[in-house]
């Protein structure tokens, strides 16, 4: 079965790519595990702004706190003679992954401003990623800003770093936009070249006998693909570049659905974190296998096949399903 | 040859030569020389050739006598063998210093000369360390300023393998090894070019191998020694031309002309003086002014002291010198003169008297003491030298620098005289250590030394605090090399980087008429001026000053510098001072921020340039106006509560008027009152802790984590309150066994240093708000009066009595009277904690042994004192004798005290007729285990006294003085890891085997934290520290298991941030133990590279992932047939990397080495889960599981 997809320009010999992700990707033998066991591209855990700003402000503090204070320790460390930090080390993984890996190396950056640190998309692209994924992580928690304000956040950091690179850029950006399709319009008019649906934000707990903010990481379940498939079916007819589906893919079943909505790629997480690396392999040949035994001639044919432009249902993905889904609720 | 010019400390001097032309390096660390091993460690770990082409080995040893021990091995065996050291570390080396010289061994060993220690430790530079050597045939060669260091450095190297001489190459600690100069740089062919490649065959020739075997070091007897000793008369007798030979080859190389004694002056002056080291910079100043008016002086240099070469000493002498003045930077007391007088003495006299002098007369000789402790020896007391010489019978023995009213030795000098030339830009910088002025300062030194023809000096005075240091940077630069080797008295720019040292310092005193006076402020251009202090109003205009103000914490904080406002107070002295023009300055400050930065992220060169652009346009000149008119006036030093000694002379030292102390102003044998930093409020804070009563569980944490003492704990009686201040708080105290008594949990506001431990530690939630605590940090300022007066009002309060207090727990051991208070530790420090508890638990009947190191500078530093004394008097006294000795010596304390006691029983024994039977019963059998049999003895001893008072026997008398005896005295021997792991381990591991009861705390940084954190035995594996550049590739010695294989130990191993409850129980557990006890206690510290407000979860989790097991093992326990050890930390459950990646001492190696910071990650990994396993098997049967006993 003929998987071929193309994404971000890369020609990809199917469409199952692991998502970016600390644990997937956080250093060179993981990578070599995703692509020994079938993934068709890589993207690198996200270098996040944070950390670019943060650790060089570390690294100088700490290196120099207390010191030139007291005569007999005017210093406290050693001074080698060149540091490689945070973010070094990430380009440094980007050189290795195109070094030992034949699959593409997607880099990851994640920010919220303009600034200093969007010049690492130029390093990354150096380095010698193949493309950037862009991830917007915006908690709109400032009352001054307007959405109209937050959306201009992403066209600017986005249209920065575009400034920066001539590799493809995606956006992995949240479902949380009032008006998505205006604005997956915006982002592809400030040059984006494919987009990620969508990033799952991490949803902060509170543990009530310590009354603390709890940090625990709750994996995705199939059930949640079904936000990021309403939104590439809607989105599909009115974009003409890359779209990537995110969260919940769980099953070959989920892949060929985001698939059907318009995905040119599904991206793997849970699953594989659950699973291991081979549930690549198997959703791989899940799809084909499905397609093959649907008397499909490639993913070509079935890609897109159910998004909102090309389903037997347009209304389903807008409020009419609602009004169906409640009825049905109530029948029962 | 292009003339390369560096700017750079005279430790960088001496150990750029010396590690290009020795192949094996054996150092072991020391103020103020230590910077030179920390260099040659990292040039050899960054694969730095010499010139041989090869790579040295740099190895740390365990102390001074270990490195000398590993040199003379390194010798013998035919290397090029070096090492750096000072003061006591220089006295460890003598022995090998004498086998060294006495088997005609040639190396040079680079010594930061430094005061040793005597009525008192300082790190600051004298000549009495070398004077010490004198008789180990040593070569001693002088170096006076920063070029010459380095040239010196390969002169003596050369003159040395010639002579087949050791040589001591000594320079002044601190003023000259830590003083930044411009110089003119050896290169490699310079230096190739002055090692004889025969001389060093022939060395290596010499060297011990099995391939041509010798014997060397045997013993000899009465009918041989003093024959062979002999034989090495003529390589003395030549060592001199061998040295003036190199000097004249350095001189063709280099242009440099040295002699081994240098006269500078008038030809023909009849006042000479002769002197050694950096003092002869300021002289030959001075002697150039004093030519100028007319004055026949000069001087004499020497530079090669032994061999003291009479001929080359009497030809350089001016024929016309009626009268020598012989200065030496030693003292040597009860001898007929100091040691360089009487070598000028005799050698004119033997000349004299054998006819050979070049002098129709004997020259009048006198000498003199100066510049102890790197007192400073200004122009103004060269003058006053010379001057004592025109008087008919000048003062002999002098001393100059001091003003003694006792022994009347002093020279008087004029403090107005000076010499600094006009054209020299003179720059005093007062700033905080954390604001990074000193740092900035190097900076500009190496901007104007290296980017522009003019010559630059930096001097940086520091501050014997650790927390909230000041320094004071005095920075020169001029078109000519600048020889004022004295601090700047008249500076043309002075610059305040703190708003609130106006109120401390007196600045302005440093201000020559017409100066800048920079000053940031937190107030606005219209509104700085009314702010200022009168006193400081007054001198501005008396002095018609030129006044310029920035908010550079505005800047600073618009910039994203937070704190540091060091690049925008450089920006704004480039700025005002023109030494180079603006846009030029403010390019060459951009590009050496680029220089140091570019390696830390582009994020932190971006901060600083924006820095940089956004200075100007707040820096603004202030109009003066003719009159001053500020009411805000200095406050007083100390409060006028505080003793006569603390206000007369304290508060002298505090208020840095120590200089103008004189002589009988001093006790004579280093004997202090304690108890004295409560008077000295520093006020260091921004934000201090405020208690929550209603939130508060009364745990204690707080008081037991407070570094400083500043946190206070009291329950008293509730009807007490009536006459609190308005703000005091108070709540009832949560106890059934005392019920009715209020509680109060007080900040001492003007002690707290603001580091946070406290705020981390409390466990307590406000449940509307949990980001509250029962504790929460506030601004000081709002608090700062009303918080002084409670503070006044609960030390007031009276202390409960300890007899009825289960002081077993945190809670009622924080009930206790700290007797360790308002230290000089950093903010945050992880060793006072353990050391004040101590204070609380035992301070009343305590004596302390502290060795040389962190623990010794916060303890007995000048001007005050931290040990302290309770409402009866009684609190802990404590001494420093060594670095090495610590346990000896605290074993010695022991040894007395078991002896004063034994016969203070013997005599209540014999007069137990007259004391009577019953007191003299109880006092024999009292059982003293606890606060209560403590208490009854002092009483029955009070009992005694009252007895005795009236008996007139020598028996009696003799008993009186030894009564307080028969309480039991608890003898703490305390110090760091550097002390028990490493050049104090042999004393420590006698005194647990000799049994006495004594009790030893290990304050455990795991690196040298006094000296700027060397890797010490106890670094833990994978650790980045100096020495250890490439992280320690061994484990940390398990100090705790050796000490447990002696079986009659006690040891315990505590971490106060894991388990507080544990440490307690340790801590009373060693205490009561009738033997040895060691206490093993982990101690988080700034060289660690961590948020020190996080020091106590660090503790946490360098217990929970394995590195620190916590356990107790007590040899009481196996009488009781049971385990001795009791493991009390719980099994692994956190990874090392998730501790150790959290503290930059690991973290950076990943970020330059990160192929070794994983596998060293991996084997510390191992290593935990290793020990870990064999802890638990020890701990077996009963010891495993009693983890609960000693919990929370």
């Amino acid at each position: 079965m003929d998987l071929t997809t193309k994404y971000l320009g890369l020609t990809l010999p199917h469409p199952v790519v692991p998502s970016a992700s600390q644990p997937l990707s956080k250093d060179l033998a993981s990578l070599k595990r995703l692509e020994d066991n079938g993934a068709a591209a890589v993207i690198l855990h996200s270098l996040f702004e944070e950390q670019i700003r943060l650790e060089a402000d570390s690294l100088e503090h700490f290196l120099e706190q207390g010191s030139q204070s007291f005569a007999e320790a005017l210093t406290y460390f050693p001074a080698p003679e060149s540091y490689m930090h945070g973010p070094e080390e990430y380009l440094e993984l980007v050189r290795q992954a195109k070094e030992v890996l034949s699959i593409p190396v997607i880099g990851s950056l994640n920010g919220i401003s303009t600034g200093g640190w969007t010049e690492y998309a130029r390093k990354i692209e150096q380095a010698g990623a193949d493309a950037i994924e862009l991830n917007i992580y915006y908690v709109a928690t400032n009352p001054k800003l307007s959405s109209a304000d937050v959306e201009q956040v992403y066209v600017d950091v986005l249209r920065e770093v575009k400034s920066r690179v001539k590799i493809p850029v995606s956006v992995k950006m949240g479902p949380y936009v009032t008006a998505l399709v205006h604005f997956a319009k915006r982002l592809e008019a400030a040059g984006a070249d494919g987009l990620s649906l969508f990033n799952r934000f991490y949803q902060p707990d509170i543990d009530i006998e310590a009354l603390e903010v709890a940090h625990e990481l709750h994996l995705s379940t199939s059930a949640e693909m079904l936000l990021p498939l309403r939104w590439m079916a809607i989105l599909r007819p009115h974009l003409t570049i890359s779209l990537g589906a995110t969260t919940g893919v769980h099953t070959p079943a989920d892949a060929l659905k985001l698939l059907m909505a318009g995905a040119d790629v599904v991206h793997l997480c849970a699953a594989i974190l659950k699973n291991g690396a081979p549930r690549i392999k198997e959703v791989r040949d899940g799809i084909a296998a499905w397609l093959t035994s649907h008397e499909y001639d490639s993913l070509n044919q079935a890609r897109g096949s159910m998004s909102q432009a090309s389903c037997p249902e347009p209304g389903a993905f807008e409020r009419a399903n609602y009004m169906k889904v409640v009825h049905s609720y109530r029948r029962r | 040859m292009t003339r390369r010019m560096v700017t750079i400390d005279g430790n960088e001097a001496a150990a750029y030569v010396a590690h290009h032309v020795n192949e094996v390096i054996a150092i072991y660390p020391i103020t103020p020389s230590s910077g030179m091993g920390e260099m040659s460690d990292e040039w050899s770990a960054m694969g730095q050739k010499n010139i041989f082409g090869t790579v040295p080995l740099v190895a740390e040893m365990q102390s001074e006598a270990g490195a000398a021990g590993a040199v003379h091995g390194a010798l013998q065996t035919g290397a090029l063998t070096t090492t750096f050291t000072a003061s006591q570390g220089l006295l460890l080396m003598i022995p090998n210093m004498f086998k060294i010289a006495g088997e005609l061994t040639p190396a040079v060993f680079h010594v930061t000369a430094r005061t040793v220690a005597t009525h008192a430790l300082s790190i600051f530079g004298d000549h009495s360390d070398v004077m010490a050597v004198r008789s180990t045939g040593f070569g001693l060669f002088a170096s006076g300023s920063v070029q010459e260091v380095m040239d010196g450095a390969l002169i003596t190297q050369a003159a040395s393998l010639a002579a087949r001489l050791p040589f001591v190459h000594f320079f002044d600690g601190f003023r000259t090894s830590h003083e930044v100069n411009k110089l003119e740089q050896l290169t490699e062919d310079q230096m190739r070019a002055m090692m004889d490649p025969e001389a060093i065959r022939a060395h290596r020739s010499r060297a011990m191998t099995p391939d041509r075997p010798v014997l060397r070091g045997s013993a000899q007897n009465p009918d041989v020694f003093f024959q062979a000793r002999e034989t090495v008369n003529s390589f003395y007798a030549a060592a001199p031309e061998k040295v003036e030979a190199a000097m004249d080859r350095f001189a063709e190389l280099t242009g440099r002309r040295y002699r081994l004694f240098d006269y500078h002056g008038a030809p023909d002056a009849d006042r000479v003086v002769v002197l050694m080291g950096s003092a002869w910079e300021t002289a030959h100043e001075t002697v150039d002014h004093l030519l100028a008016h007319g004055e026949k002086v000069g001087i004499v240099k020497v530079r090669l002291y032994r061999p003291f070469s009479v001929k080359h000493f009497l030809s350089t002498l001016p024929k016309s010198a009626r009268k020598i003045a012989v200065l030496d930077r030693t003292k040597e007391p009860g001898a007929a003169g100091e040691p360089l007088y009487k070598d000028v003495v005799s050698a004119l006299a033997e000349a004299h008297l054998a006819g050979t002098s070049p002098f129709a007369n004997l020259p009048m000789v006198v000498g003199g003491r100066y510049g102890l402790s790197c007192k400073e020896f200004t122009p103004a007391m060269v003058k006053a030298v010379f001057d004592n010489l025109k008087a008919a019978a000048p003062k002999n023995h002098f001393t100059v620098g001091i003003h003694d009213d006792v022994s009347m030795t002093s020279l008087d000098f004029d403090s107005e005289f000076t010499t600094e030339p006009k054209d020299v830009v003179r720059a005093v910088f007062f700033g905080l250590g954390a604001d990074g002025t000193v740092g900035a300062n190097k900076n500009s030194i190496k901007i104007i030394g290296e980017e522009t023809d003019n010559y630059a000096q930096g001097y940086f005075v520091y501050d014997s605090k650790k927390a909230g240091a000041v320094t004071v940077s005095h920075l020169r630069f001029g078109p000519r090399p600048i020889r004022s080797t004295y601090l700047i008295r008249q500076a043309n720019f002075v610059a305040c980087h703190q708003w609130v040292f106006l109120e401390k310092y007196d600045m302005l005193r440093y201000a020559a008429p017409g100066a800048v006076f920079l000053v940031n402020t937190p107030y606005g251009r219209d509104e700085v001026w009314d702010r200022l202090p009168r006193a400081v109003q007054e001198q501005i205009i008396a002095k018609k000053l030129r006044f310029y103000a920035i908010d550079a914490y505005d800047v600073a904080k618009q910039t994203g510098m937070g704190s540091r406002v060091n690049t925008i107070m450089q920006t704004c002295f480039f700025a005002i001072s023109g030494v180079l023009p603006r846009d030029e300055a403010i390019a060459k400050i951009k590009y050496s921020i680029e220089k140091s930065y570019s390696d830390k992220g582009a994020e932190v060169v971006r901060k600083n340039f924006e820095a940089v652009d956004h200075t100007l346009a707040h820096l603004h000149e202030i109009k003066v106006p003719e009159k001053a008119t500020s009411r805000i006036e200095m406050p007083p030093t100390v409060s006028p509560e505080a003793p006569e000694f603390v206000r007369n002379f304290t508060a002298e030292i505090i208020a840095g008027r120590g200089d103008d102390l004189p002589v009988s102003a001093f006790p004579v044998d280093g004997t202090f009152p304690t108890g004295t930093t409560q008077w000295e409020k520093r006020s260091i804070a921004l934000e201090i802790p405020v208690w929550d009563e209603k939130t508060c569980t009364q745990c204690g944490k707080c008081g037991i984590v407070c570094p400083h003492a500043a946190i206070r704990l009291k329950i008293y009686d509730a009807a007490l309150r009536e006459k609190a201040p308005p703000t005091f708080k108070s709540t009832a105290f949560k106890s059934k066994e005392f019920p009715g008594l209020a509680f109060t949990v007080q900040t001492a506001p003007e002690d707290c240093t603001g580091c946070g431990l406290c705020i981390e530690v409390c466990p307590a939630k406000n449940k509307a708000a949990p980001k509250l605590k029962a504790i929460n940090m506030a601004p000081l300022l709002p608090l700062r009066v009303p918080e002084r007066a409670n503070y006044a009002f609960f030390l007031d309060l009276p202390e409960f009595d300890r007899t009825k207090l289960n002081i077993s727990t945190v809670k009622y051991s924080q009930l206790l009277q700290p007797l360790f208070e308002y230290s000089g530790a950093c903010a945050g420090c992880g060793e006072t904690p353990y050391v004040k508890l101590l204070s609380q638990l035992f301070g009343d009947r305590a004596i302390v042994a502290n060795a040389t190191g962190c623990s010794s500078i916060y303890g007995g530093n000048l001007p005050t004192t931290p040990w302290a004394k309770n409402a009866e008097g009684r609190g802990p006294a404590w001494s420093n004798s060594l670095f090495e000795d610590n346990a000896e010596f605290g074993f010695g304390f022991r040894l007395t005290i078991d002896k004063l006691t034994e016969m203070a029983r013997e005599l209540v024994e014999r007069l137990s007729g007259r004391i009577g039977g019953e007191l003299a019963t109880a006092l024999l059998g009292a059982v003293m285990v606890d606060e209560k049999g403590l208490w009854e003895q002092r009483q029955r001893v009070v009992l005694l006294r009252e007895k005795l008072a009236k008996d007139p026997s020598p028996e009696a008398k003799d008993l009186l003085s030894l009564a307080d005896y028969l309480v039991k005295k608890s003898v703490w021997i305390v110090g760091g890891d550097g002390w028990a792991y490493d050049i104090g381990y042999g004393g420590l591991d006698h005194v647990m085997a000799m049994g006495r009861d004594v009790n030893m705390l290990v304050l455990d940084t795991e690196v040298y934290s006094n000296t700027g954190g060397q890797m010490s035995k106890a670094t833990p594996l994978g650790a980045v520290a100096k020495f250890a550049a490439g992280g320690k590739p061994t484990a940390k010695k398990d100090l705790g298991l050796m000490a447990m294989s002696y079986g009659n130990v006690y040891v315990a191993k505590v971490a106060l941030g894991a388990k507080d409850a544990q440490t307690v129980k340790a801590f009373l557990e060693a205490e009561s133990f009738p033997g040895p006890s060691l206490i093993i206690a982990y101690s988080h510290c700034i060289a660690h590279g961590i948020n020190m407000r996080n020091g106590l979860s660090e503790q946490k989790k360098a217990v929970e992932c394995g590195l620190w097991p916590l356990f107790r093992y007590d040899p009481r326990r196996a009488a009781e047939g049971k385990n001795p050890l009791q493991l009390d930390s719980g099994a692994l459950t956190m990874k090392v990397r998730d501790y150790a990646y959290g503290q930059t001492r690991w973290k950076m190696l990943t970020q330059y080495k990160p192929e070794d910071a994983e596998r060293l990650m991996q084997a510390a990994q191992a290593d935990a889960e290793t020990r870990r396993k064999f802890y638990e098997r020890l701990a077996g049967g009963d010891g495993a599981g009693e983890t609960a006993e000693a919990g929370e």
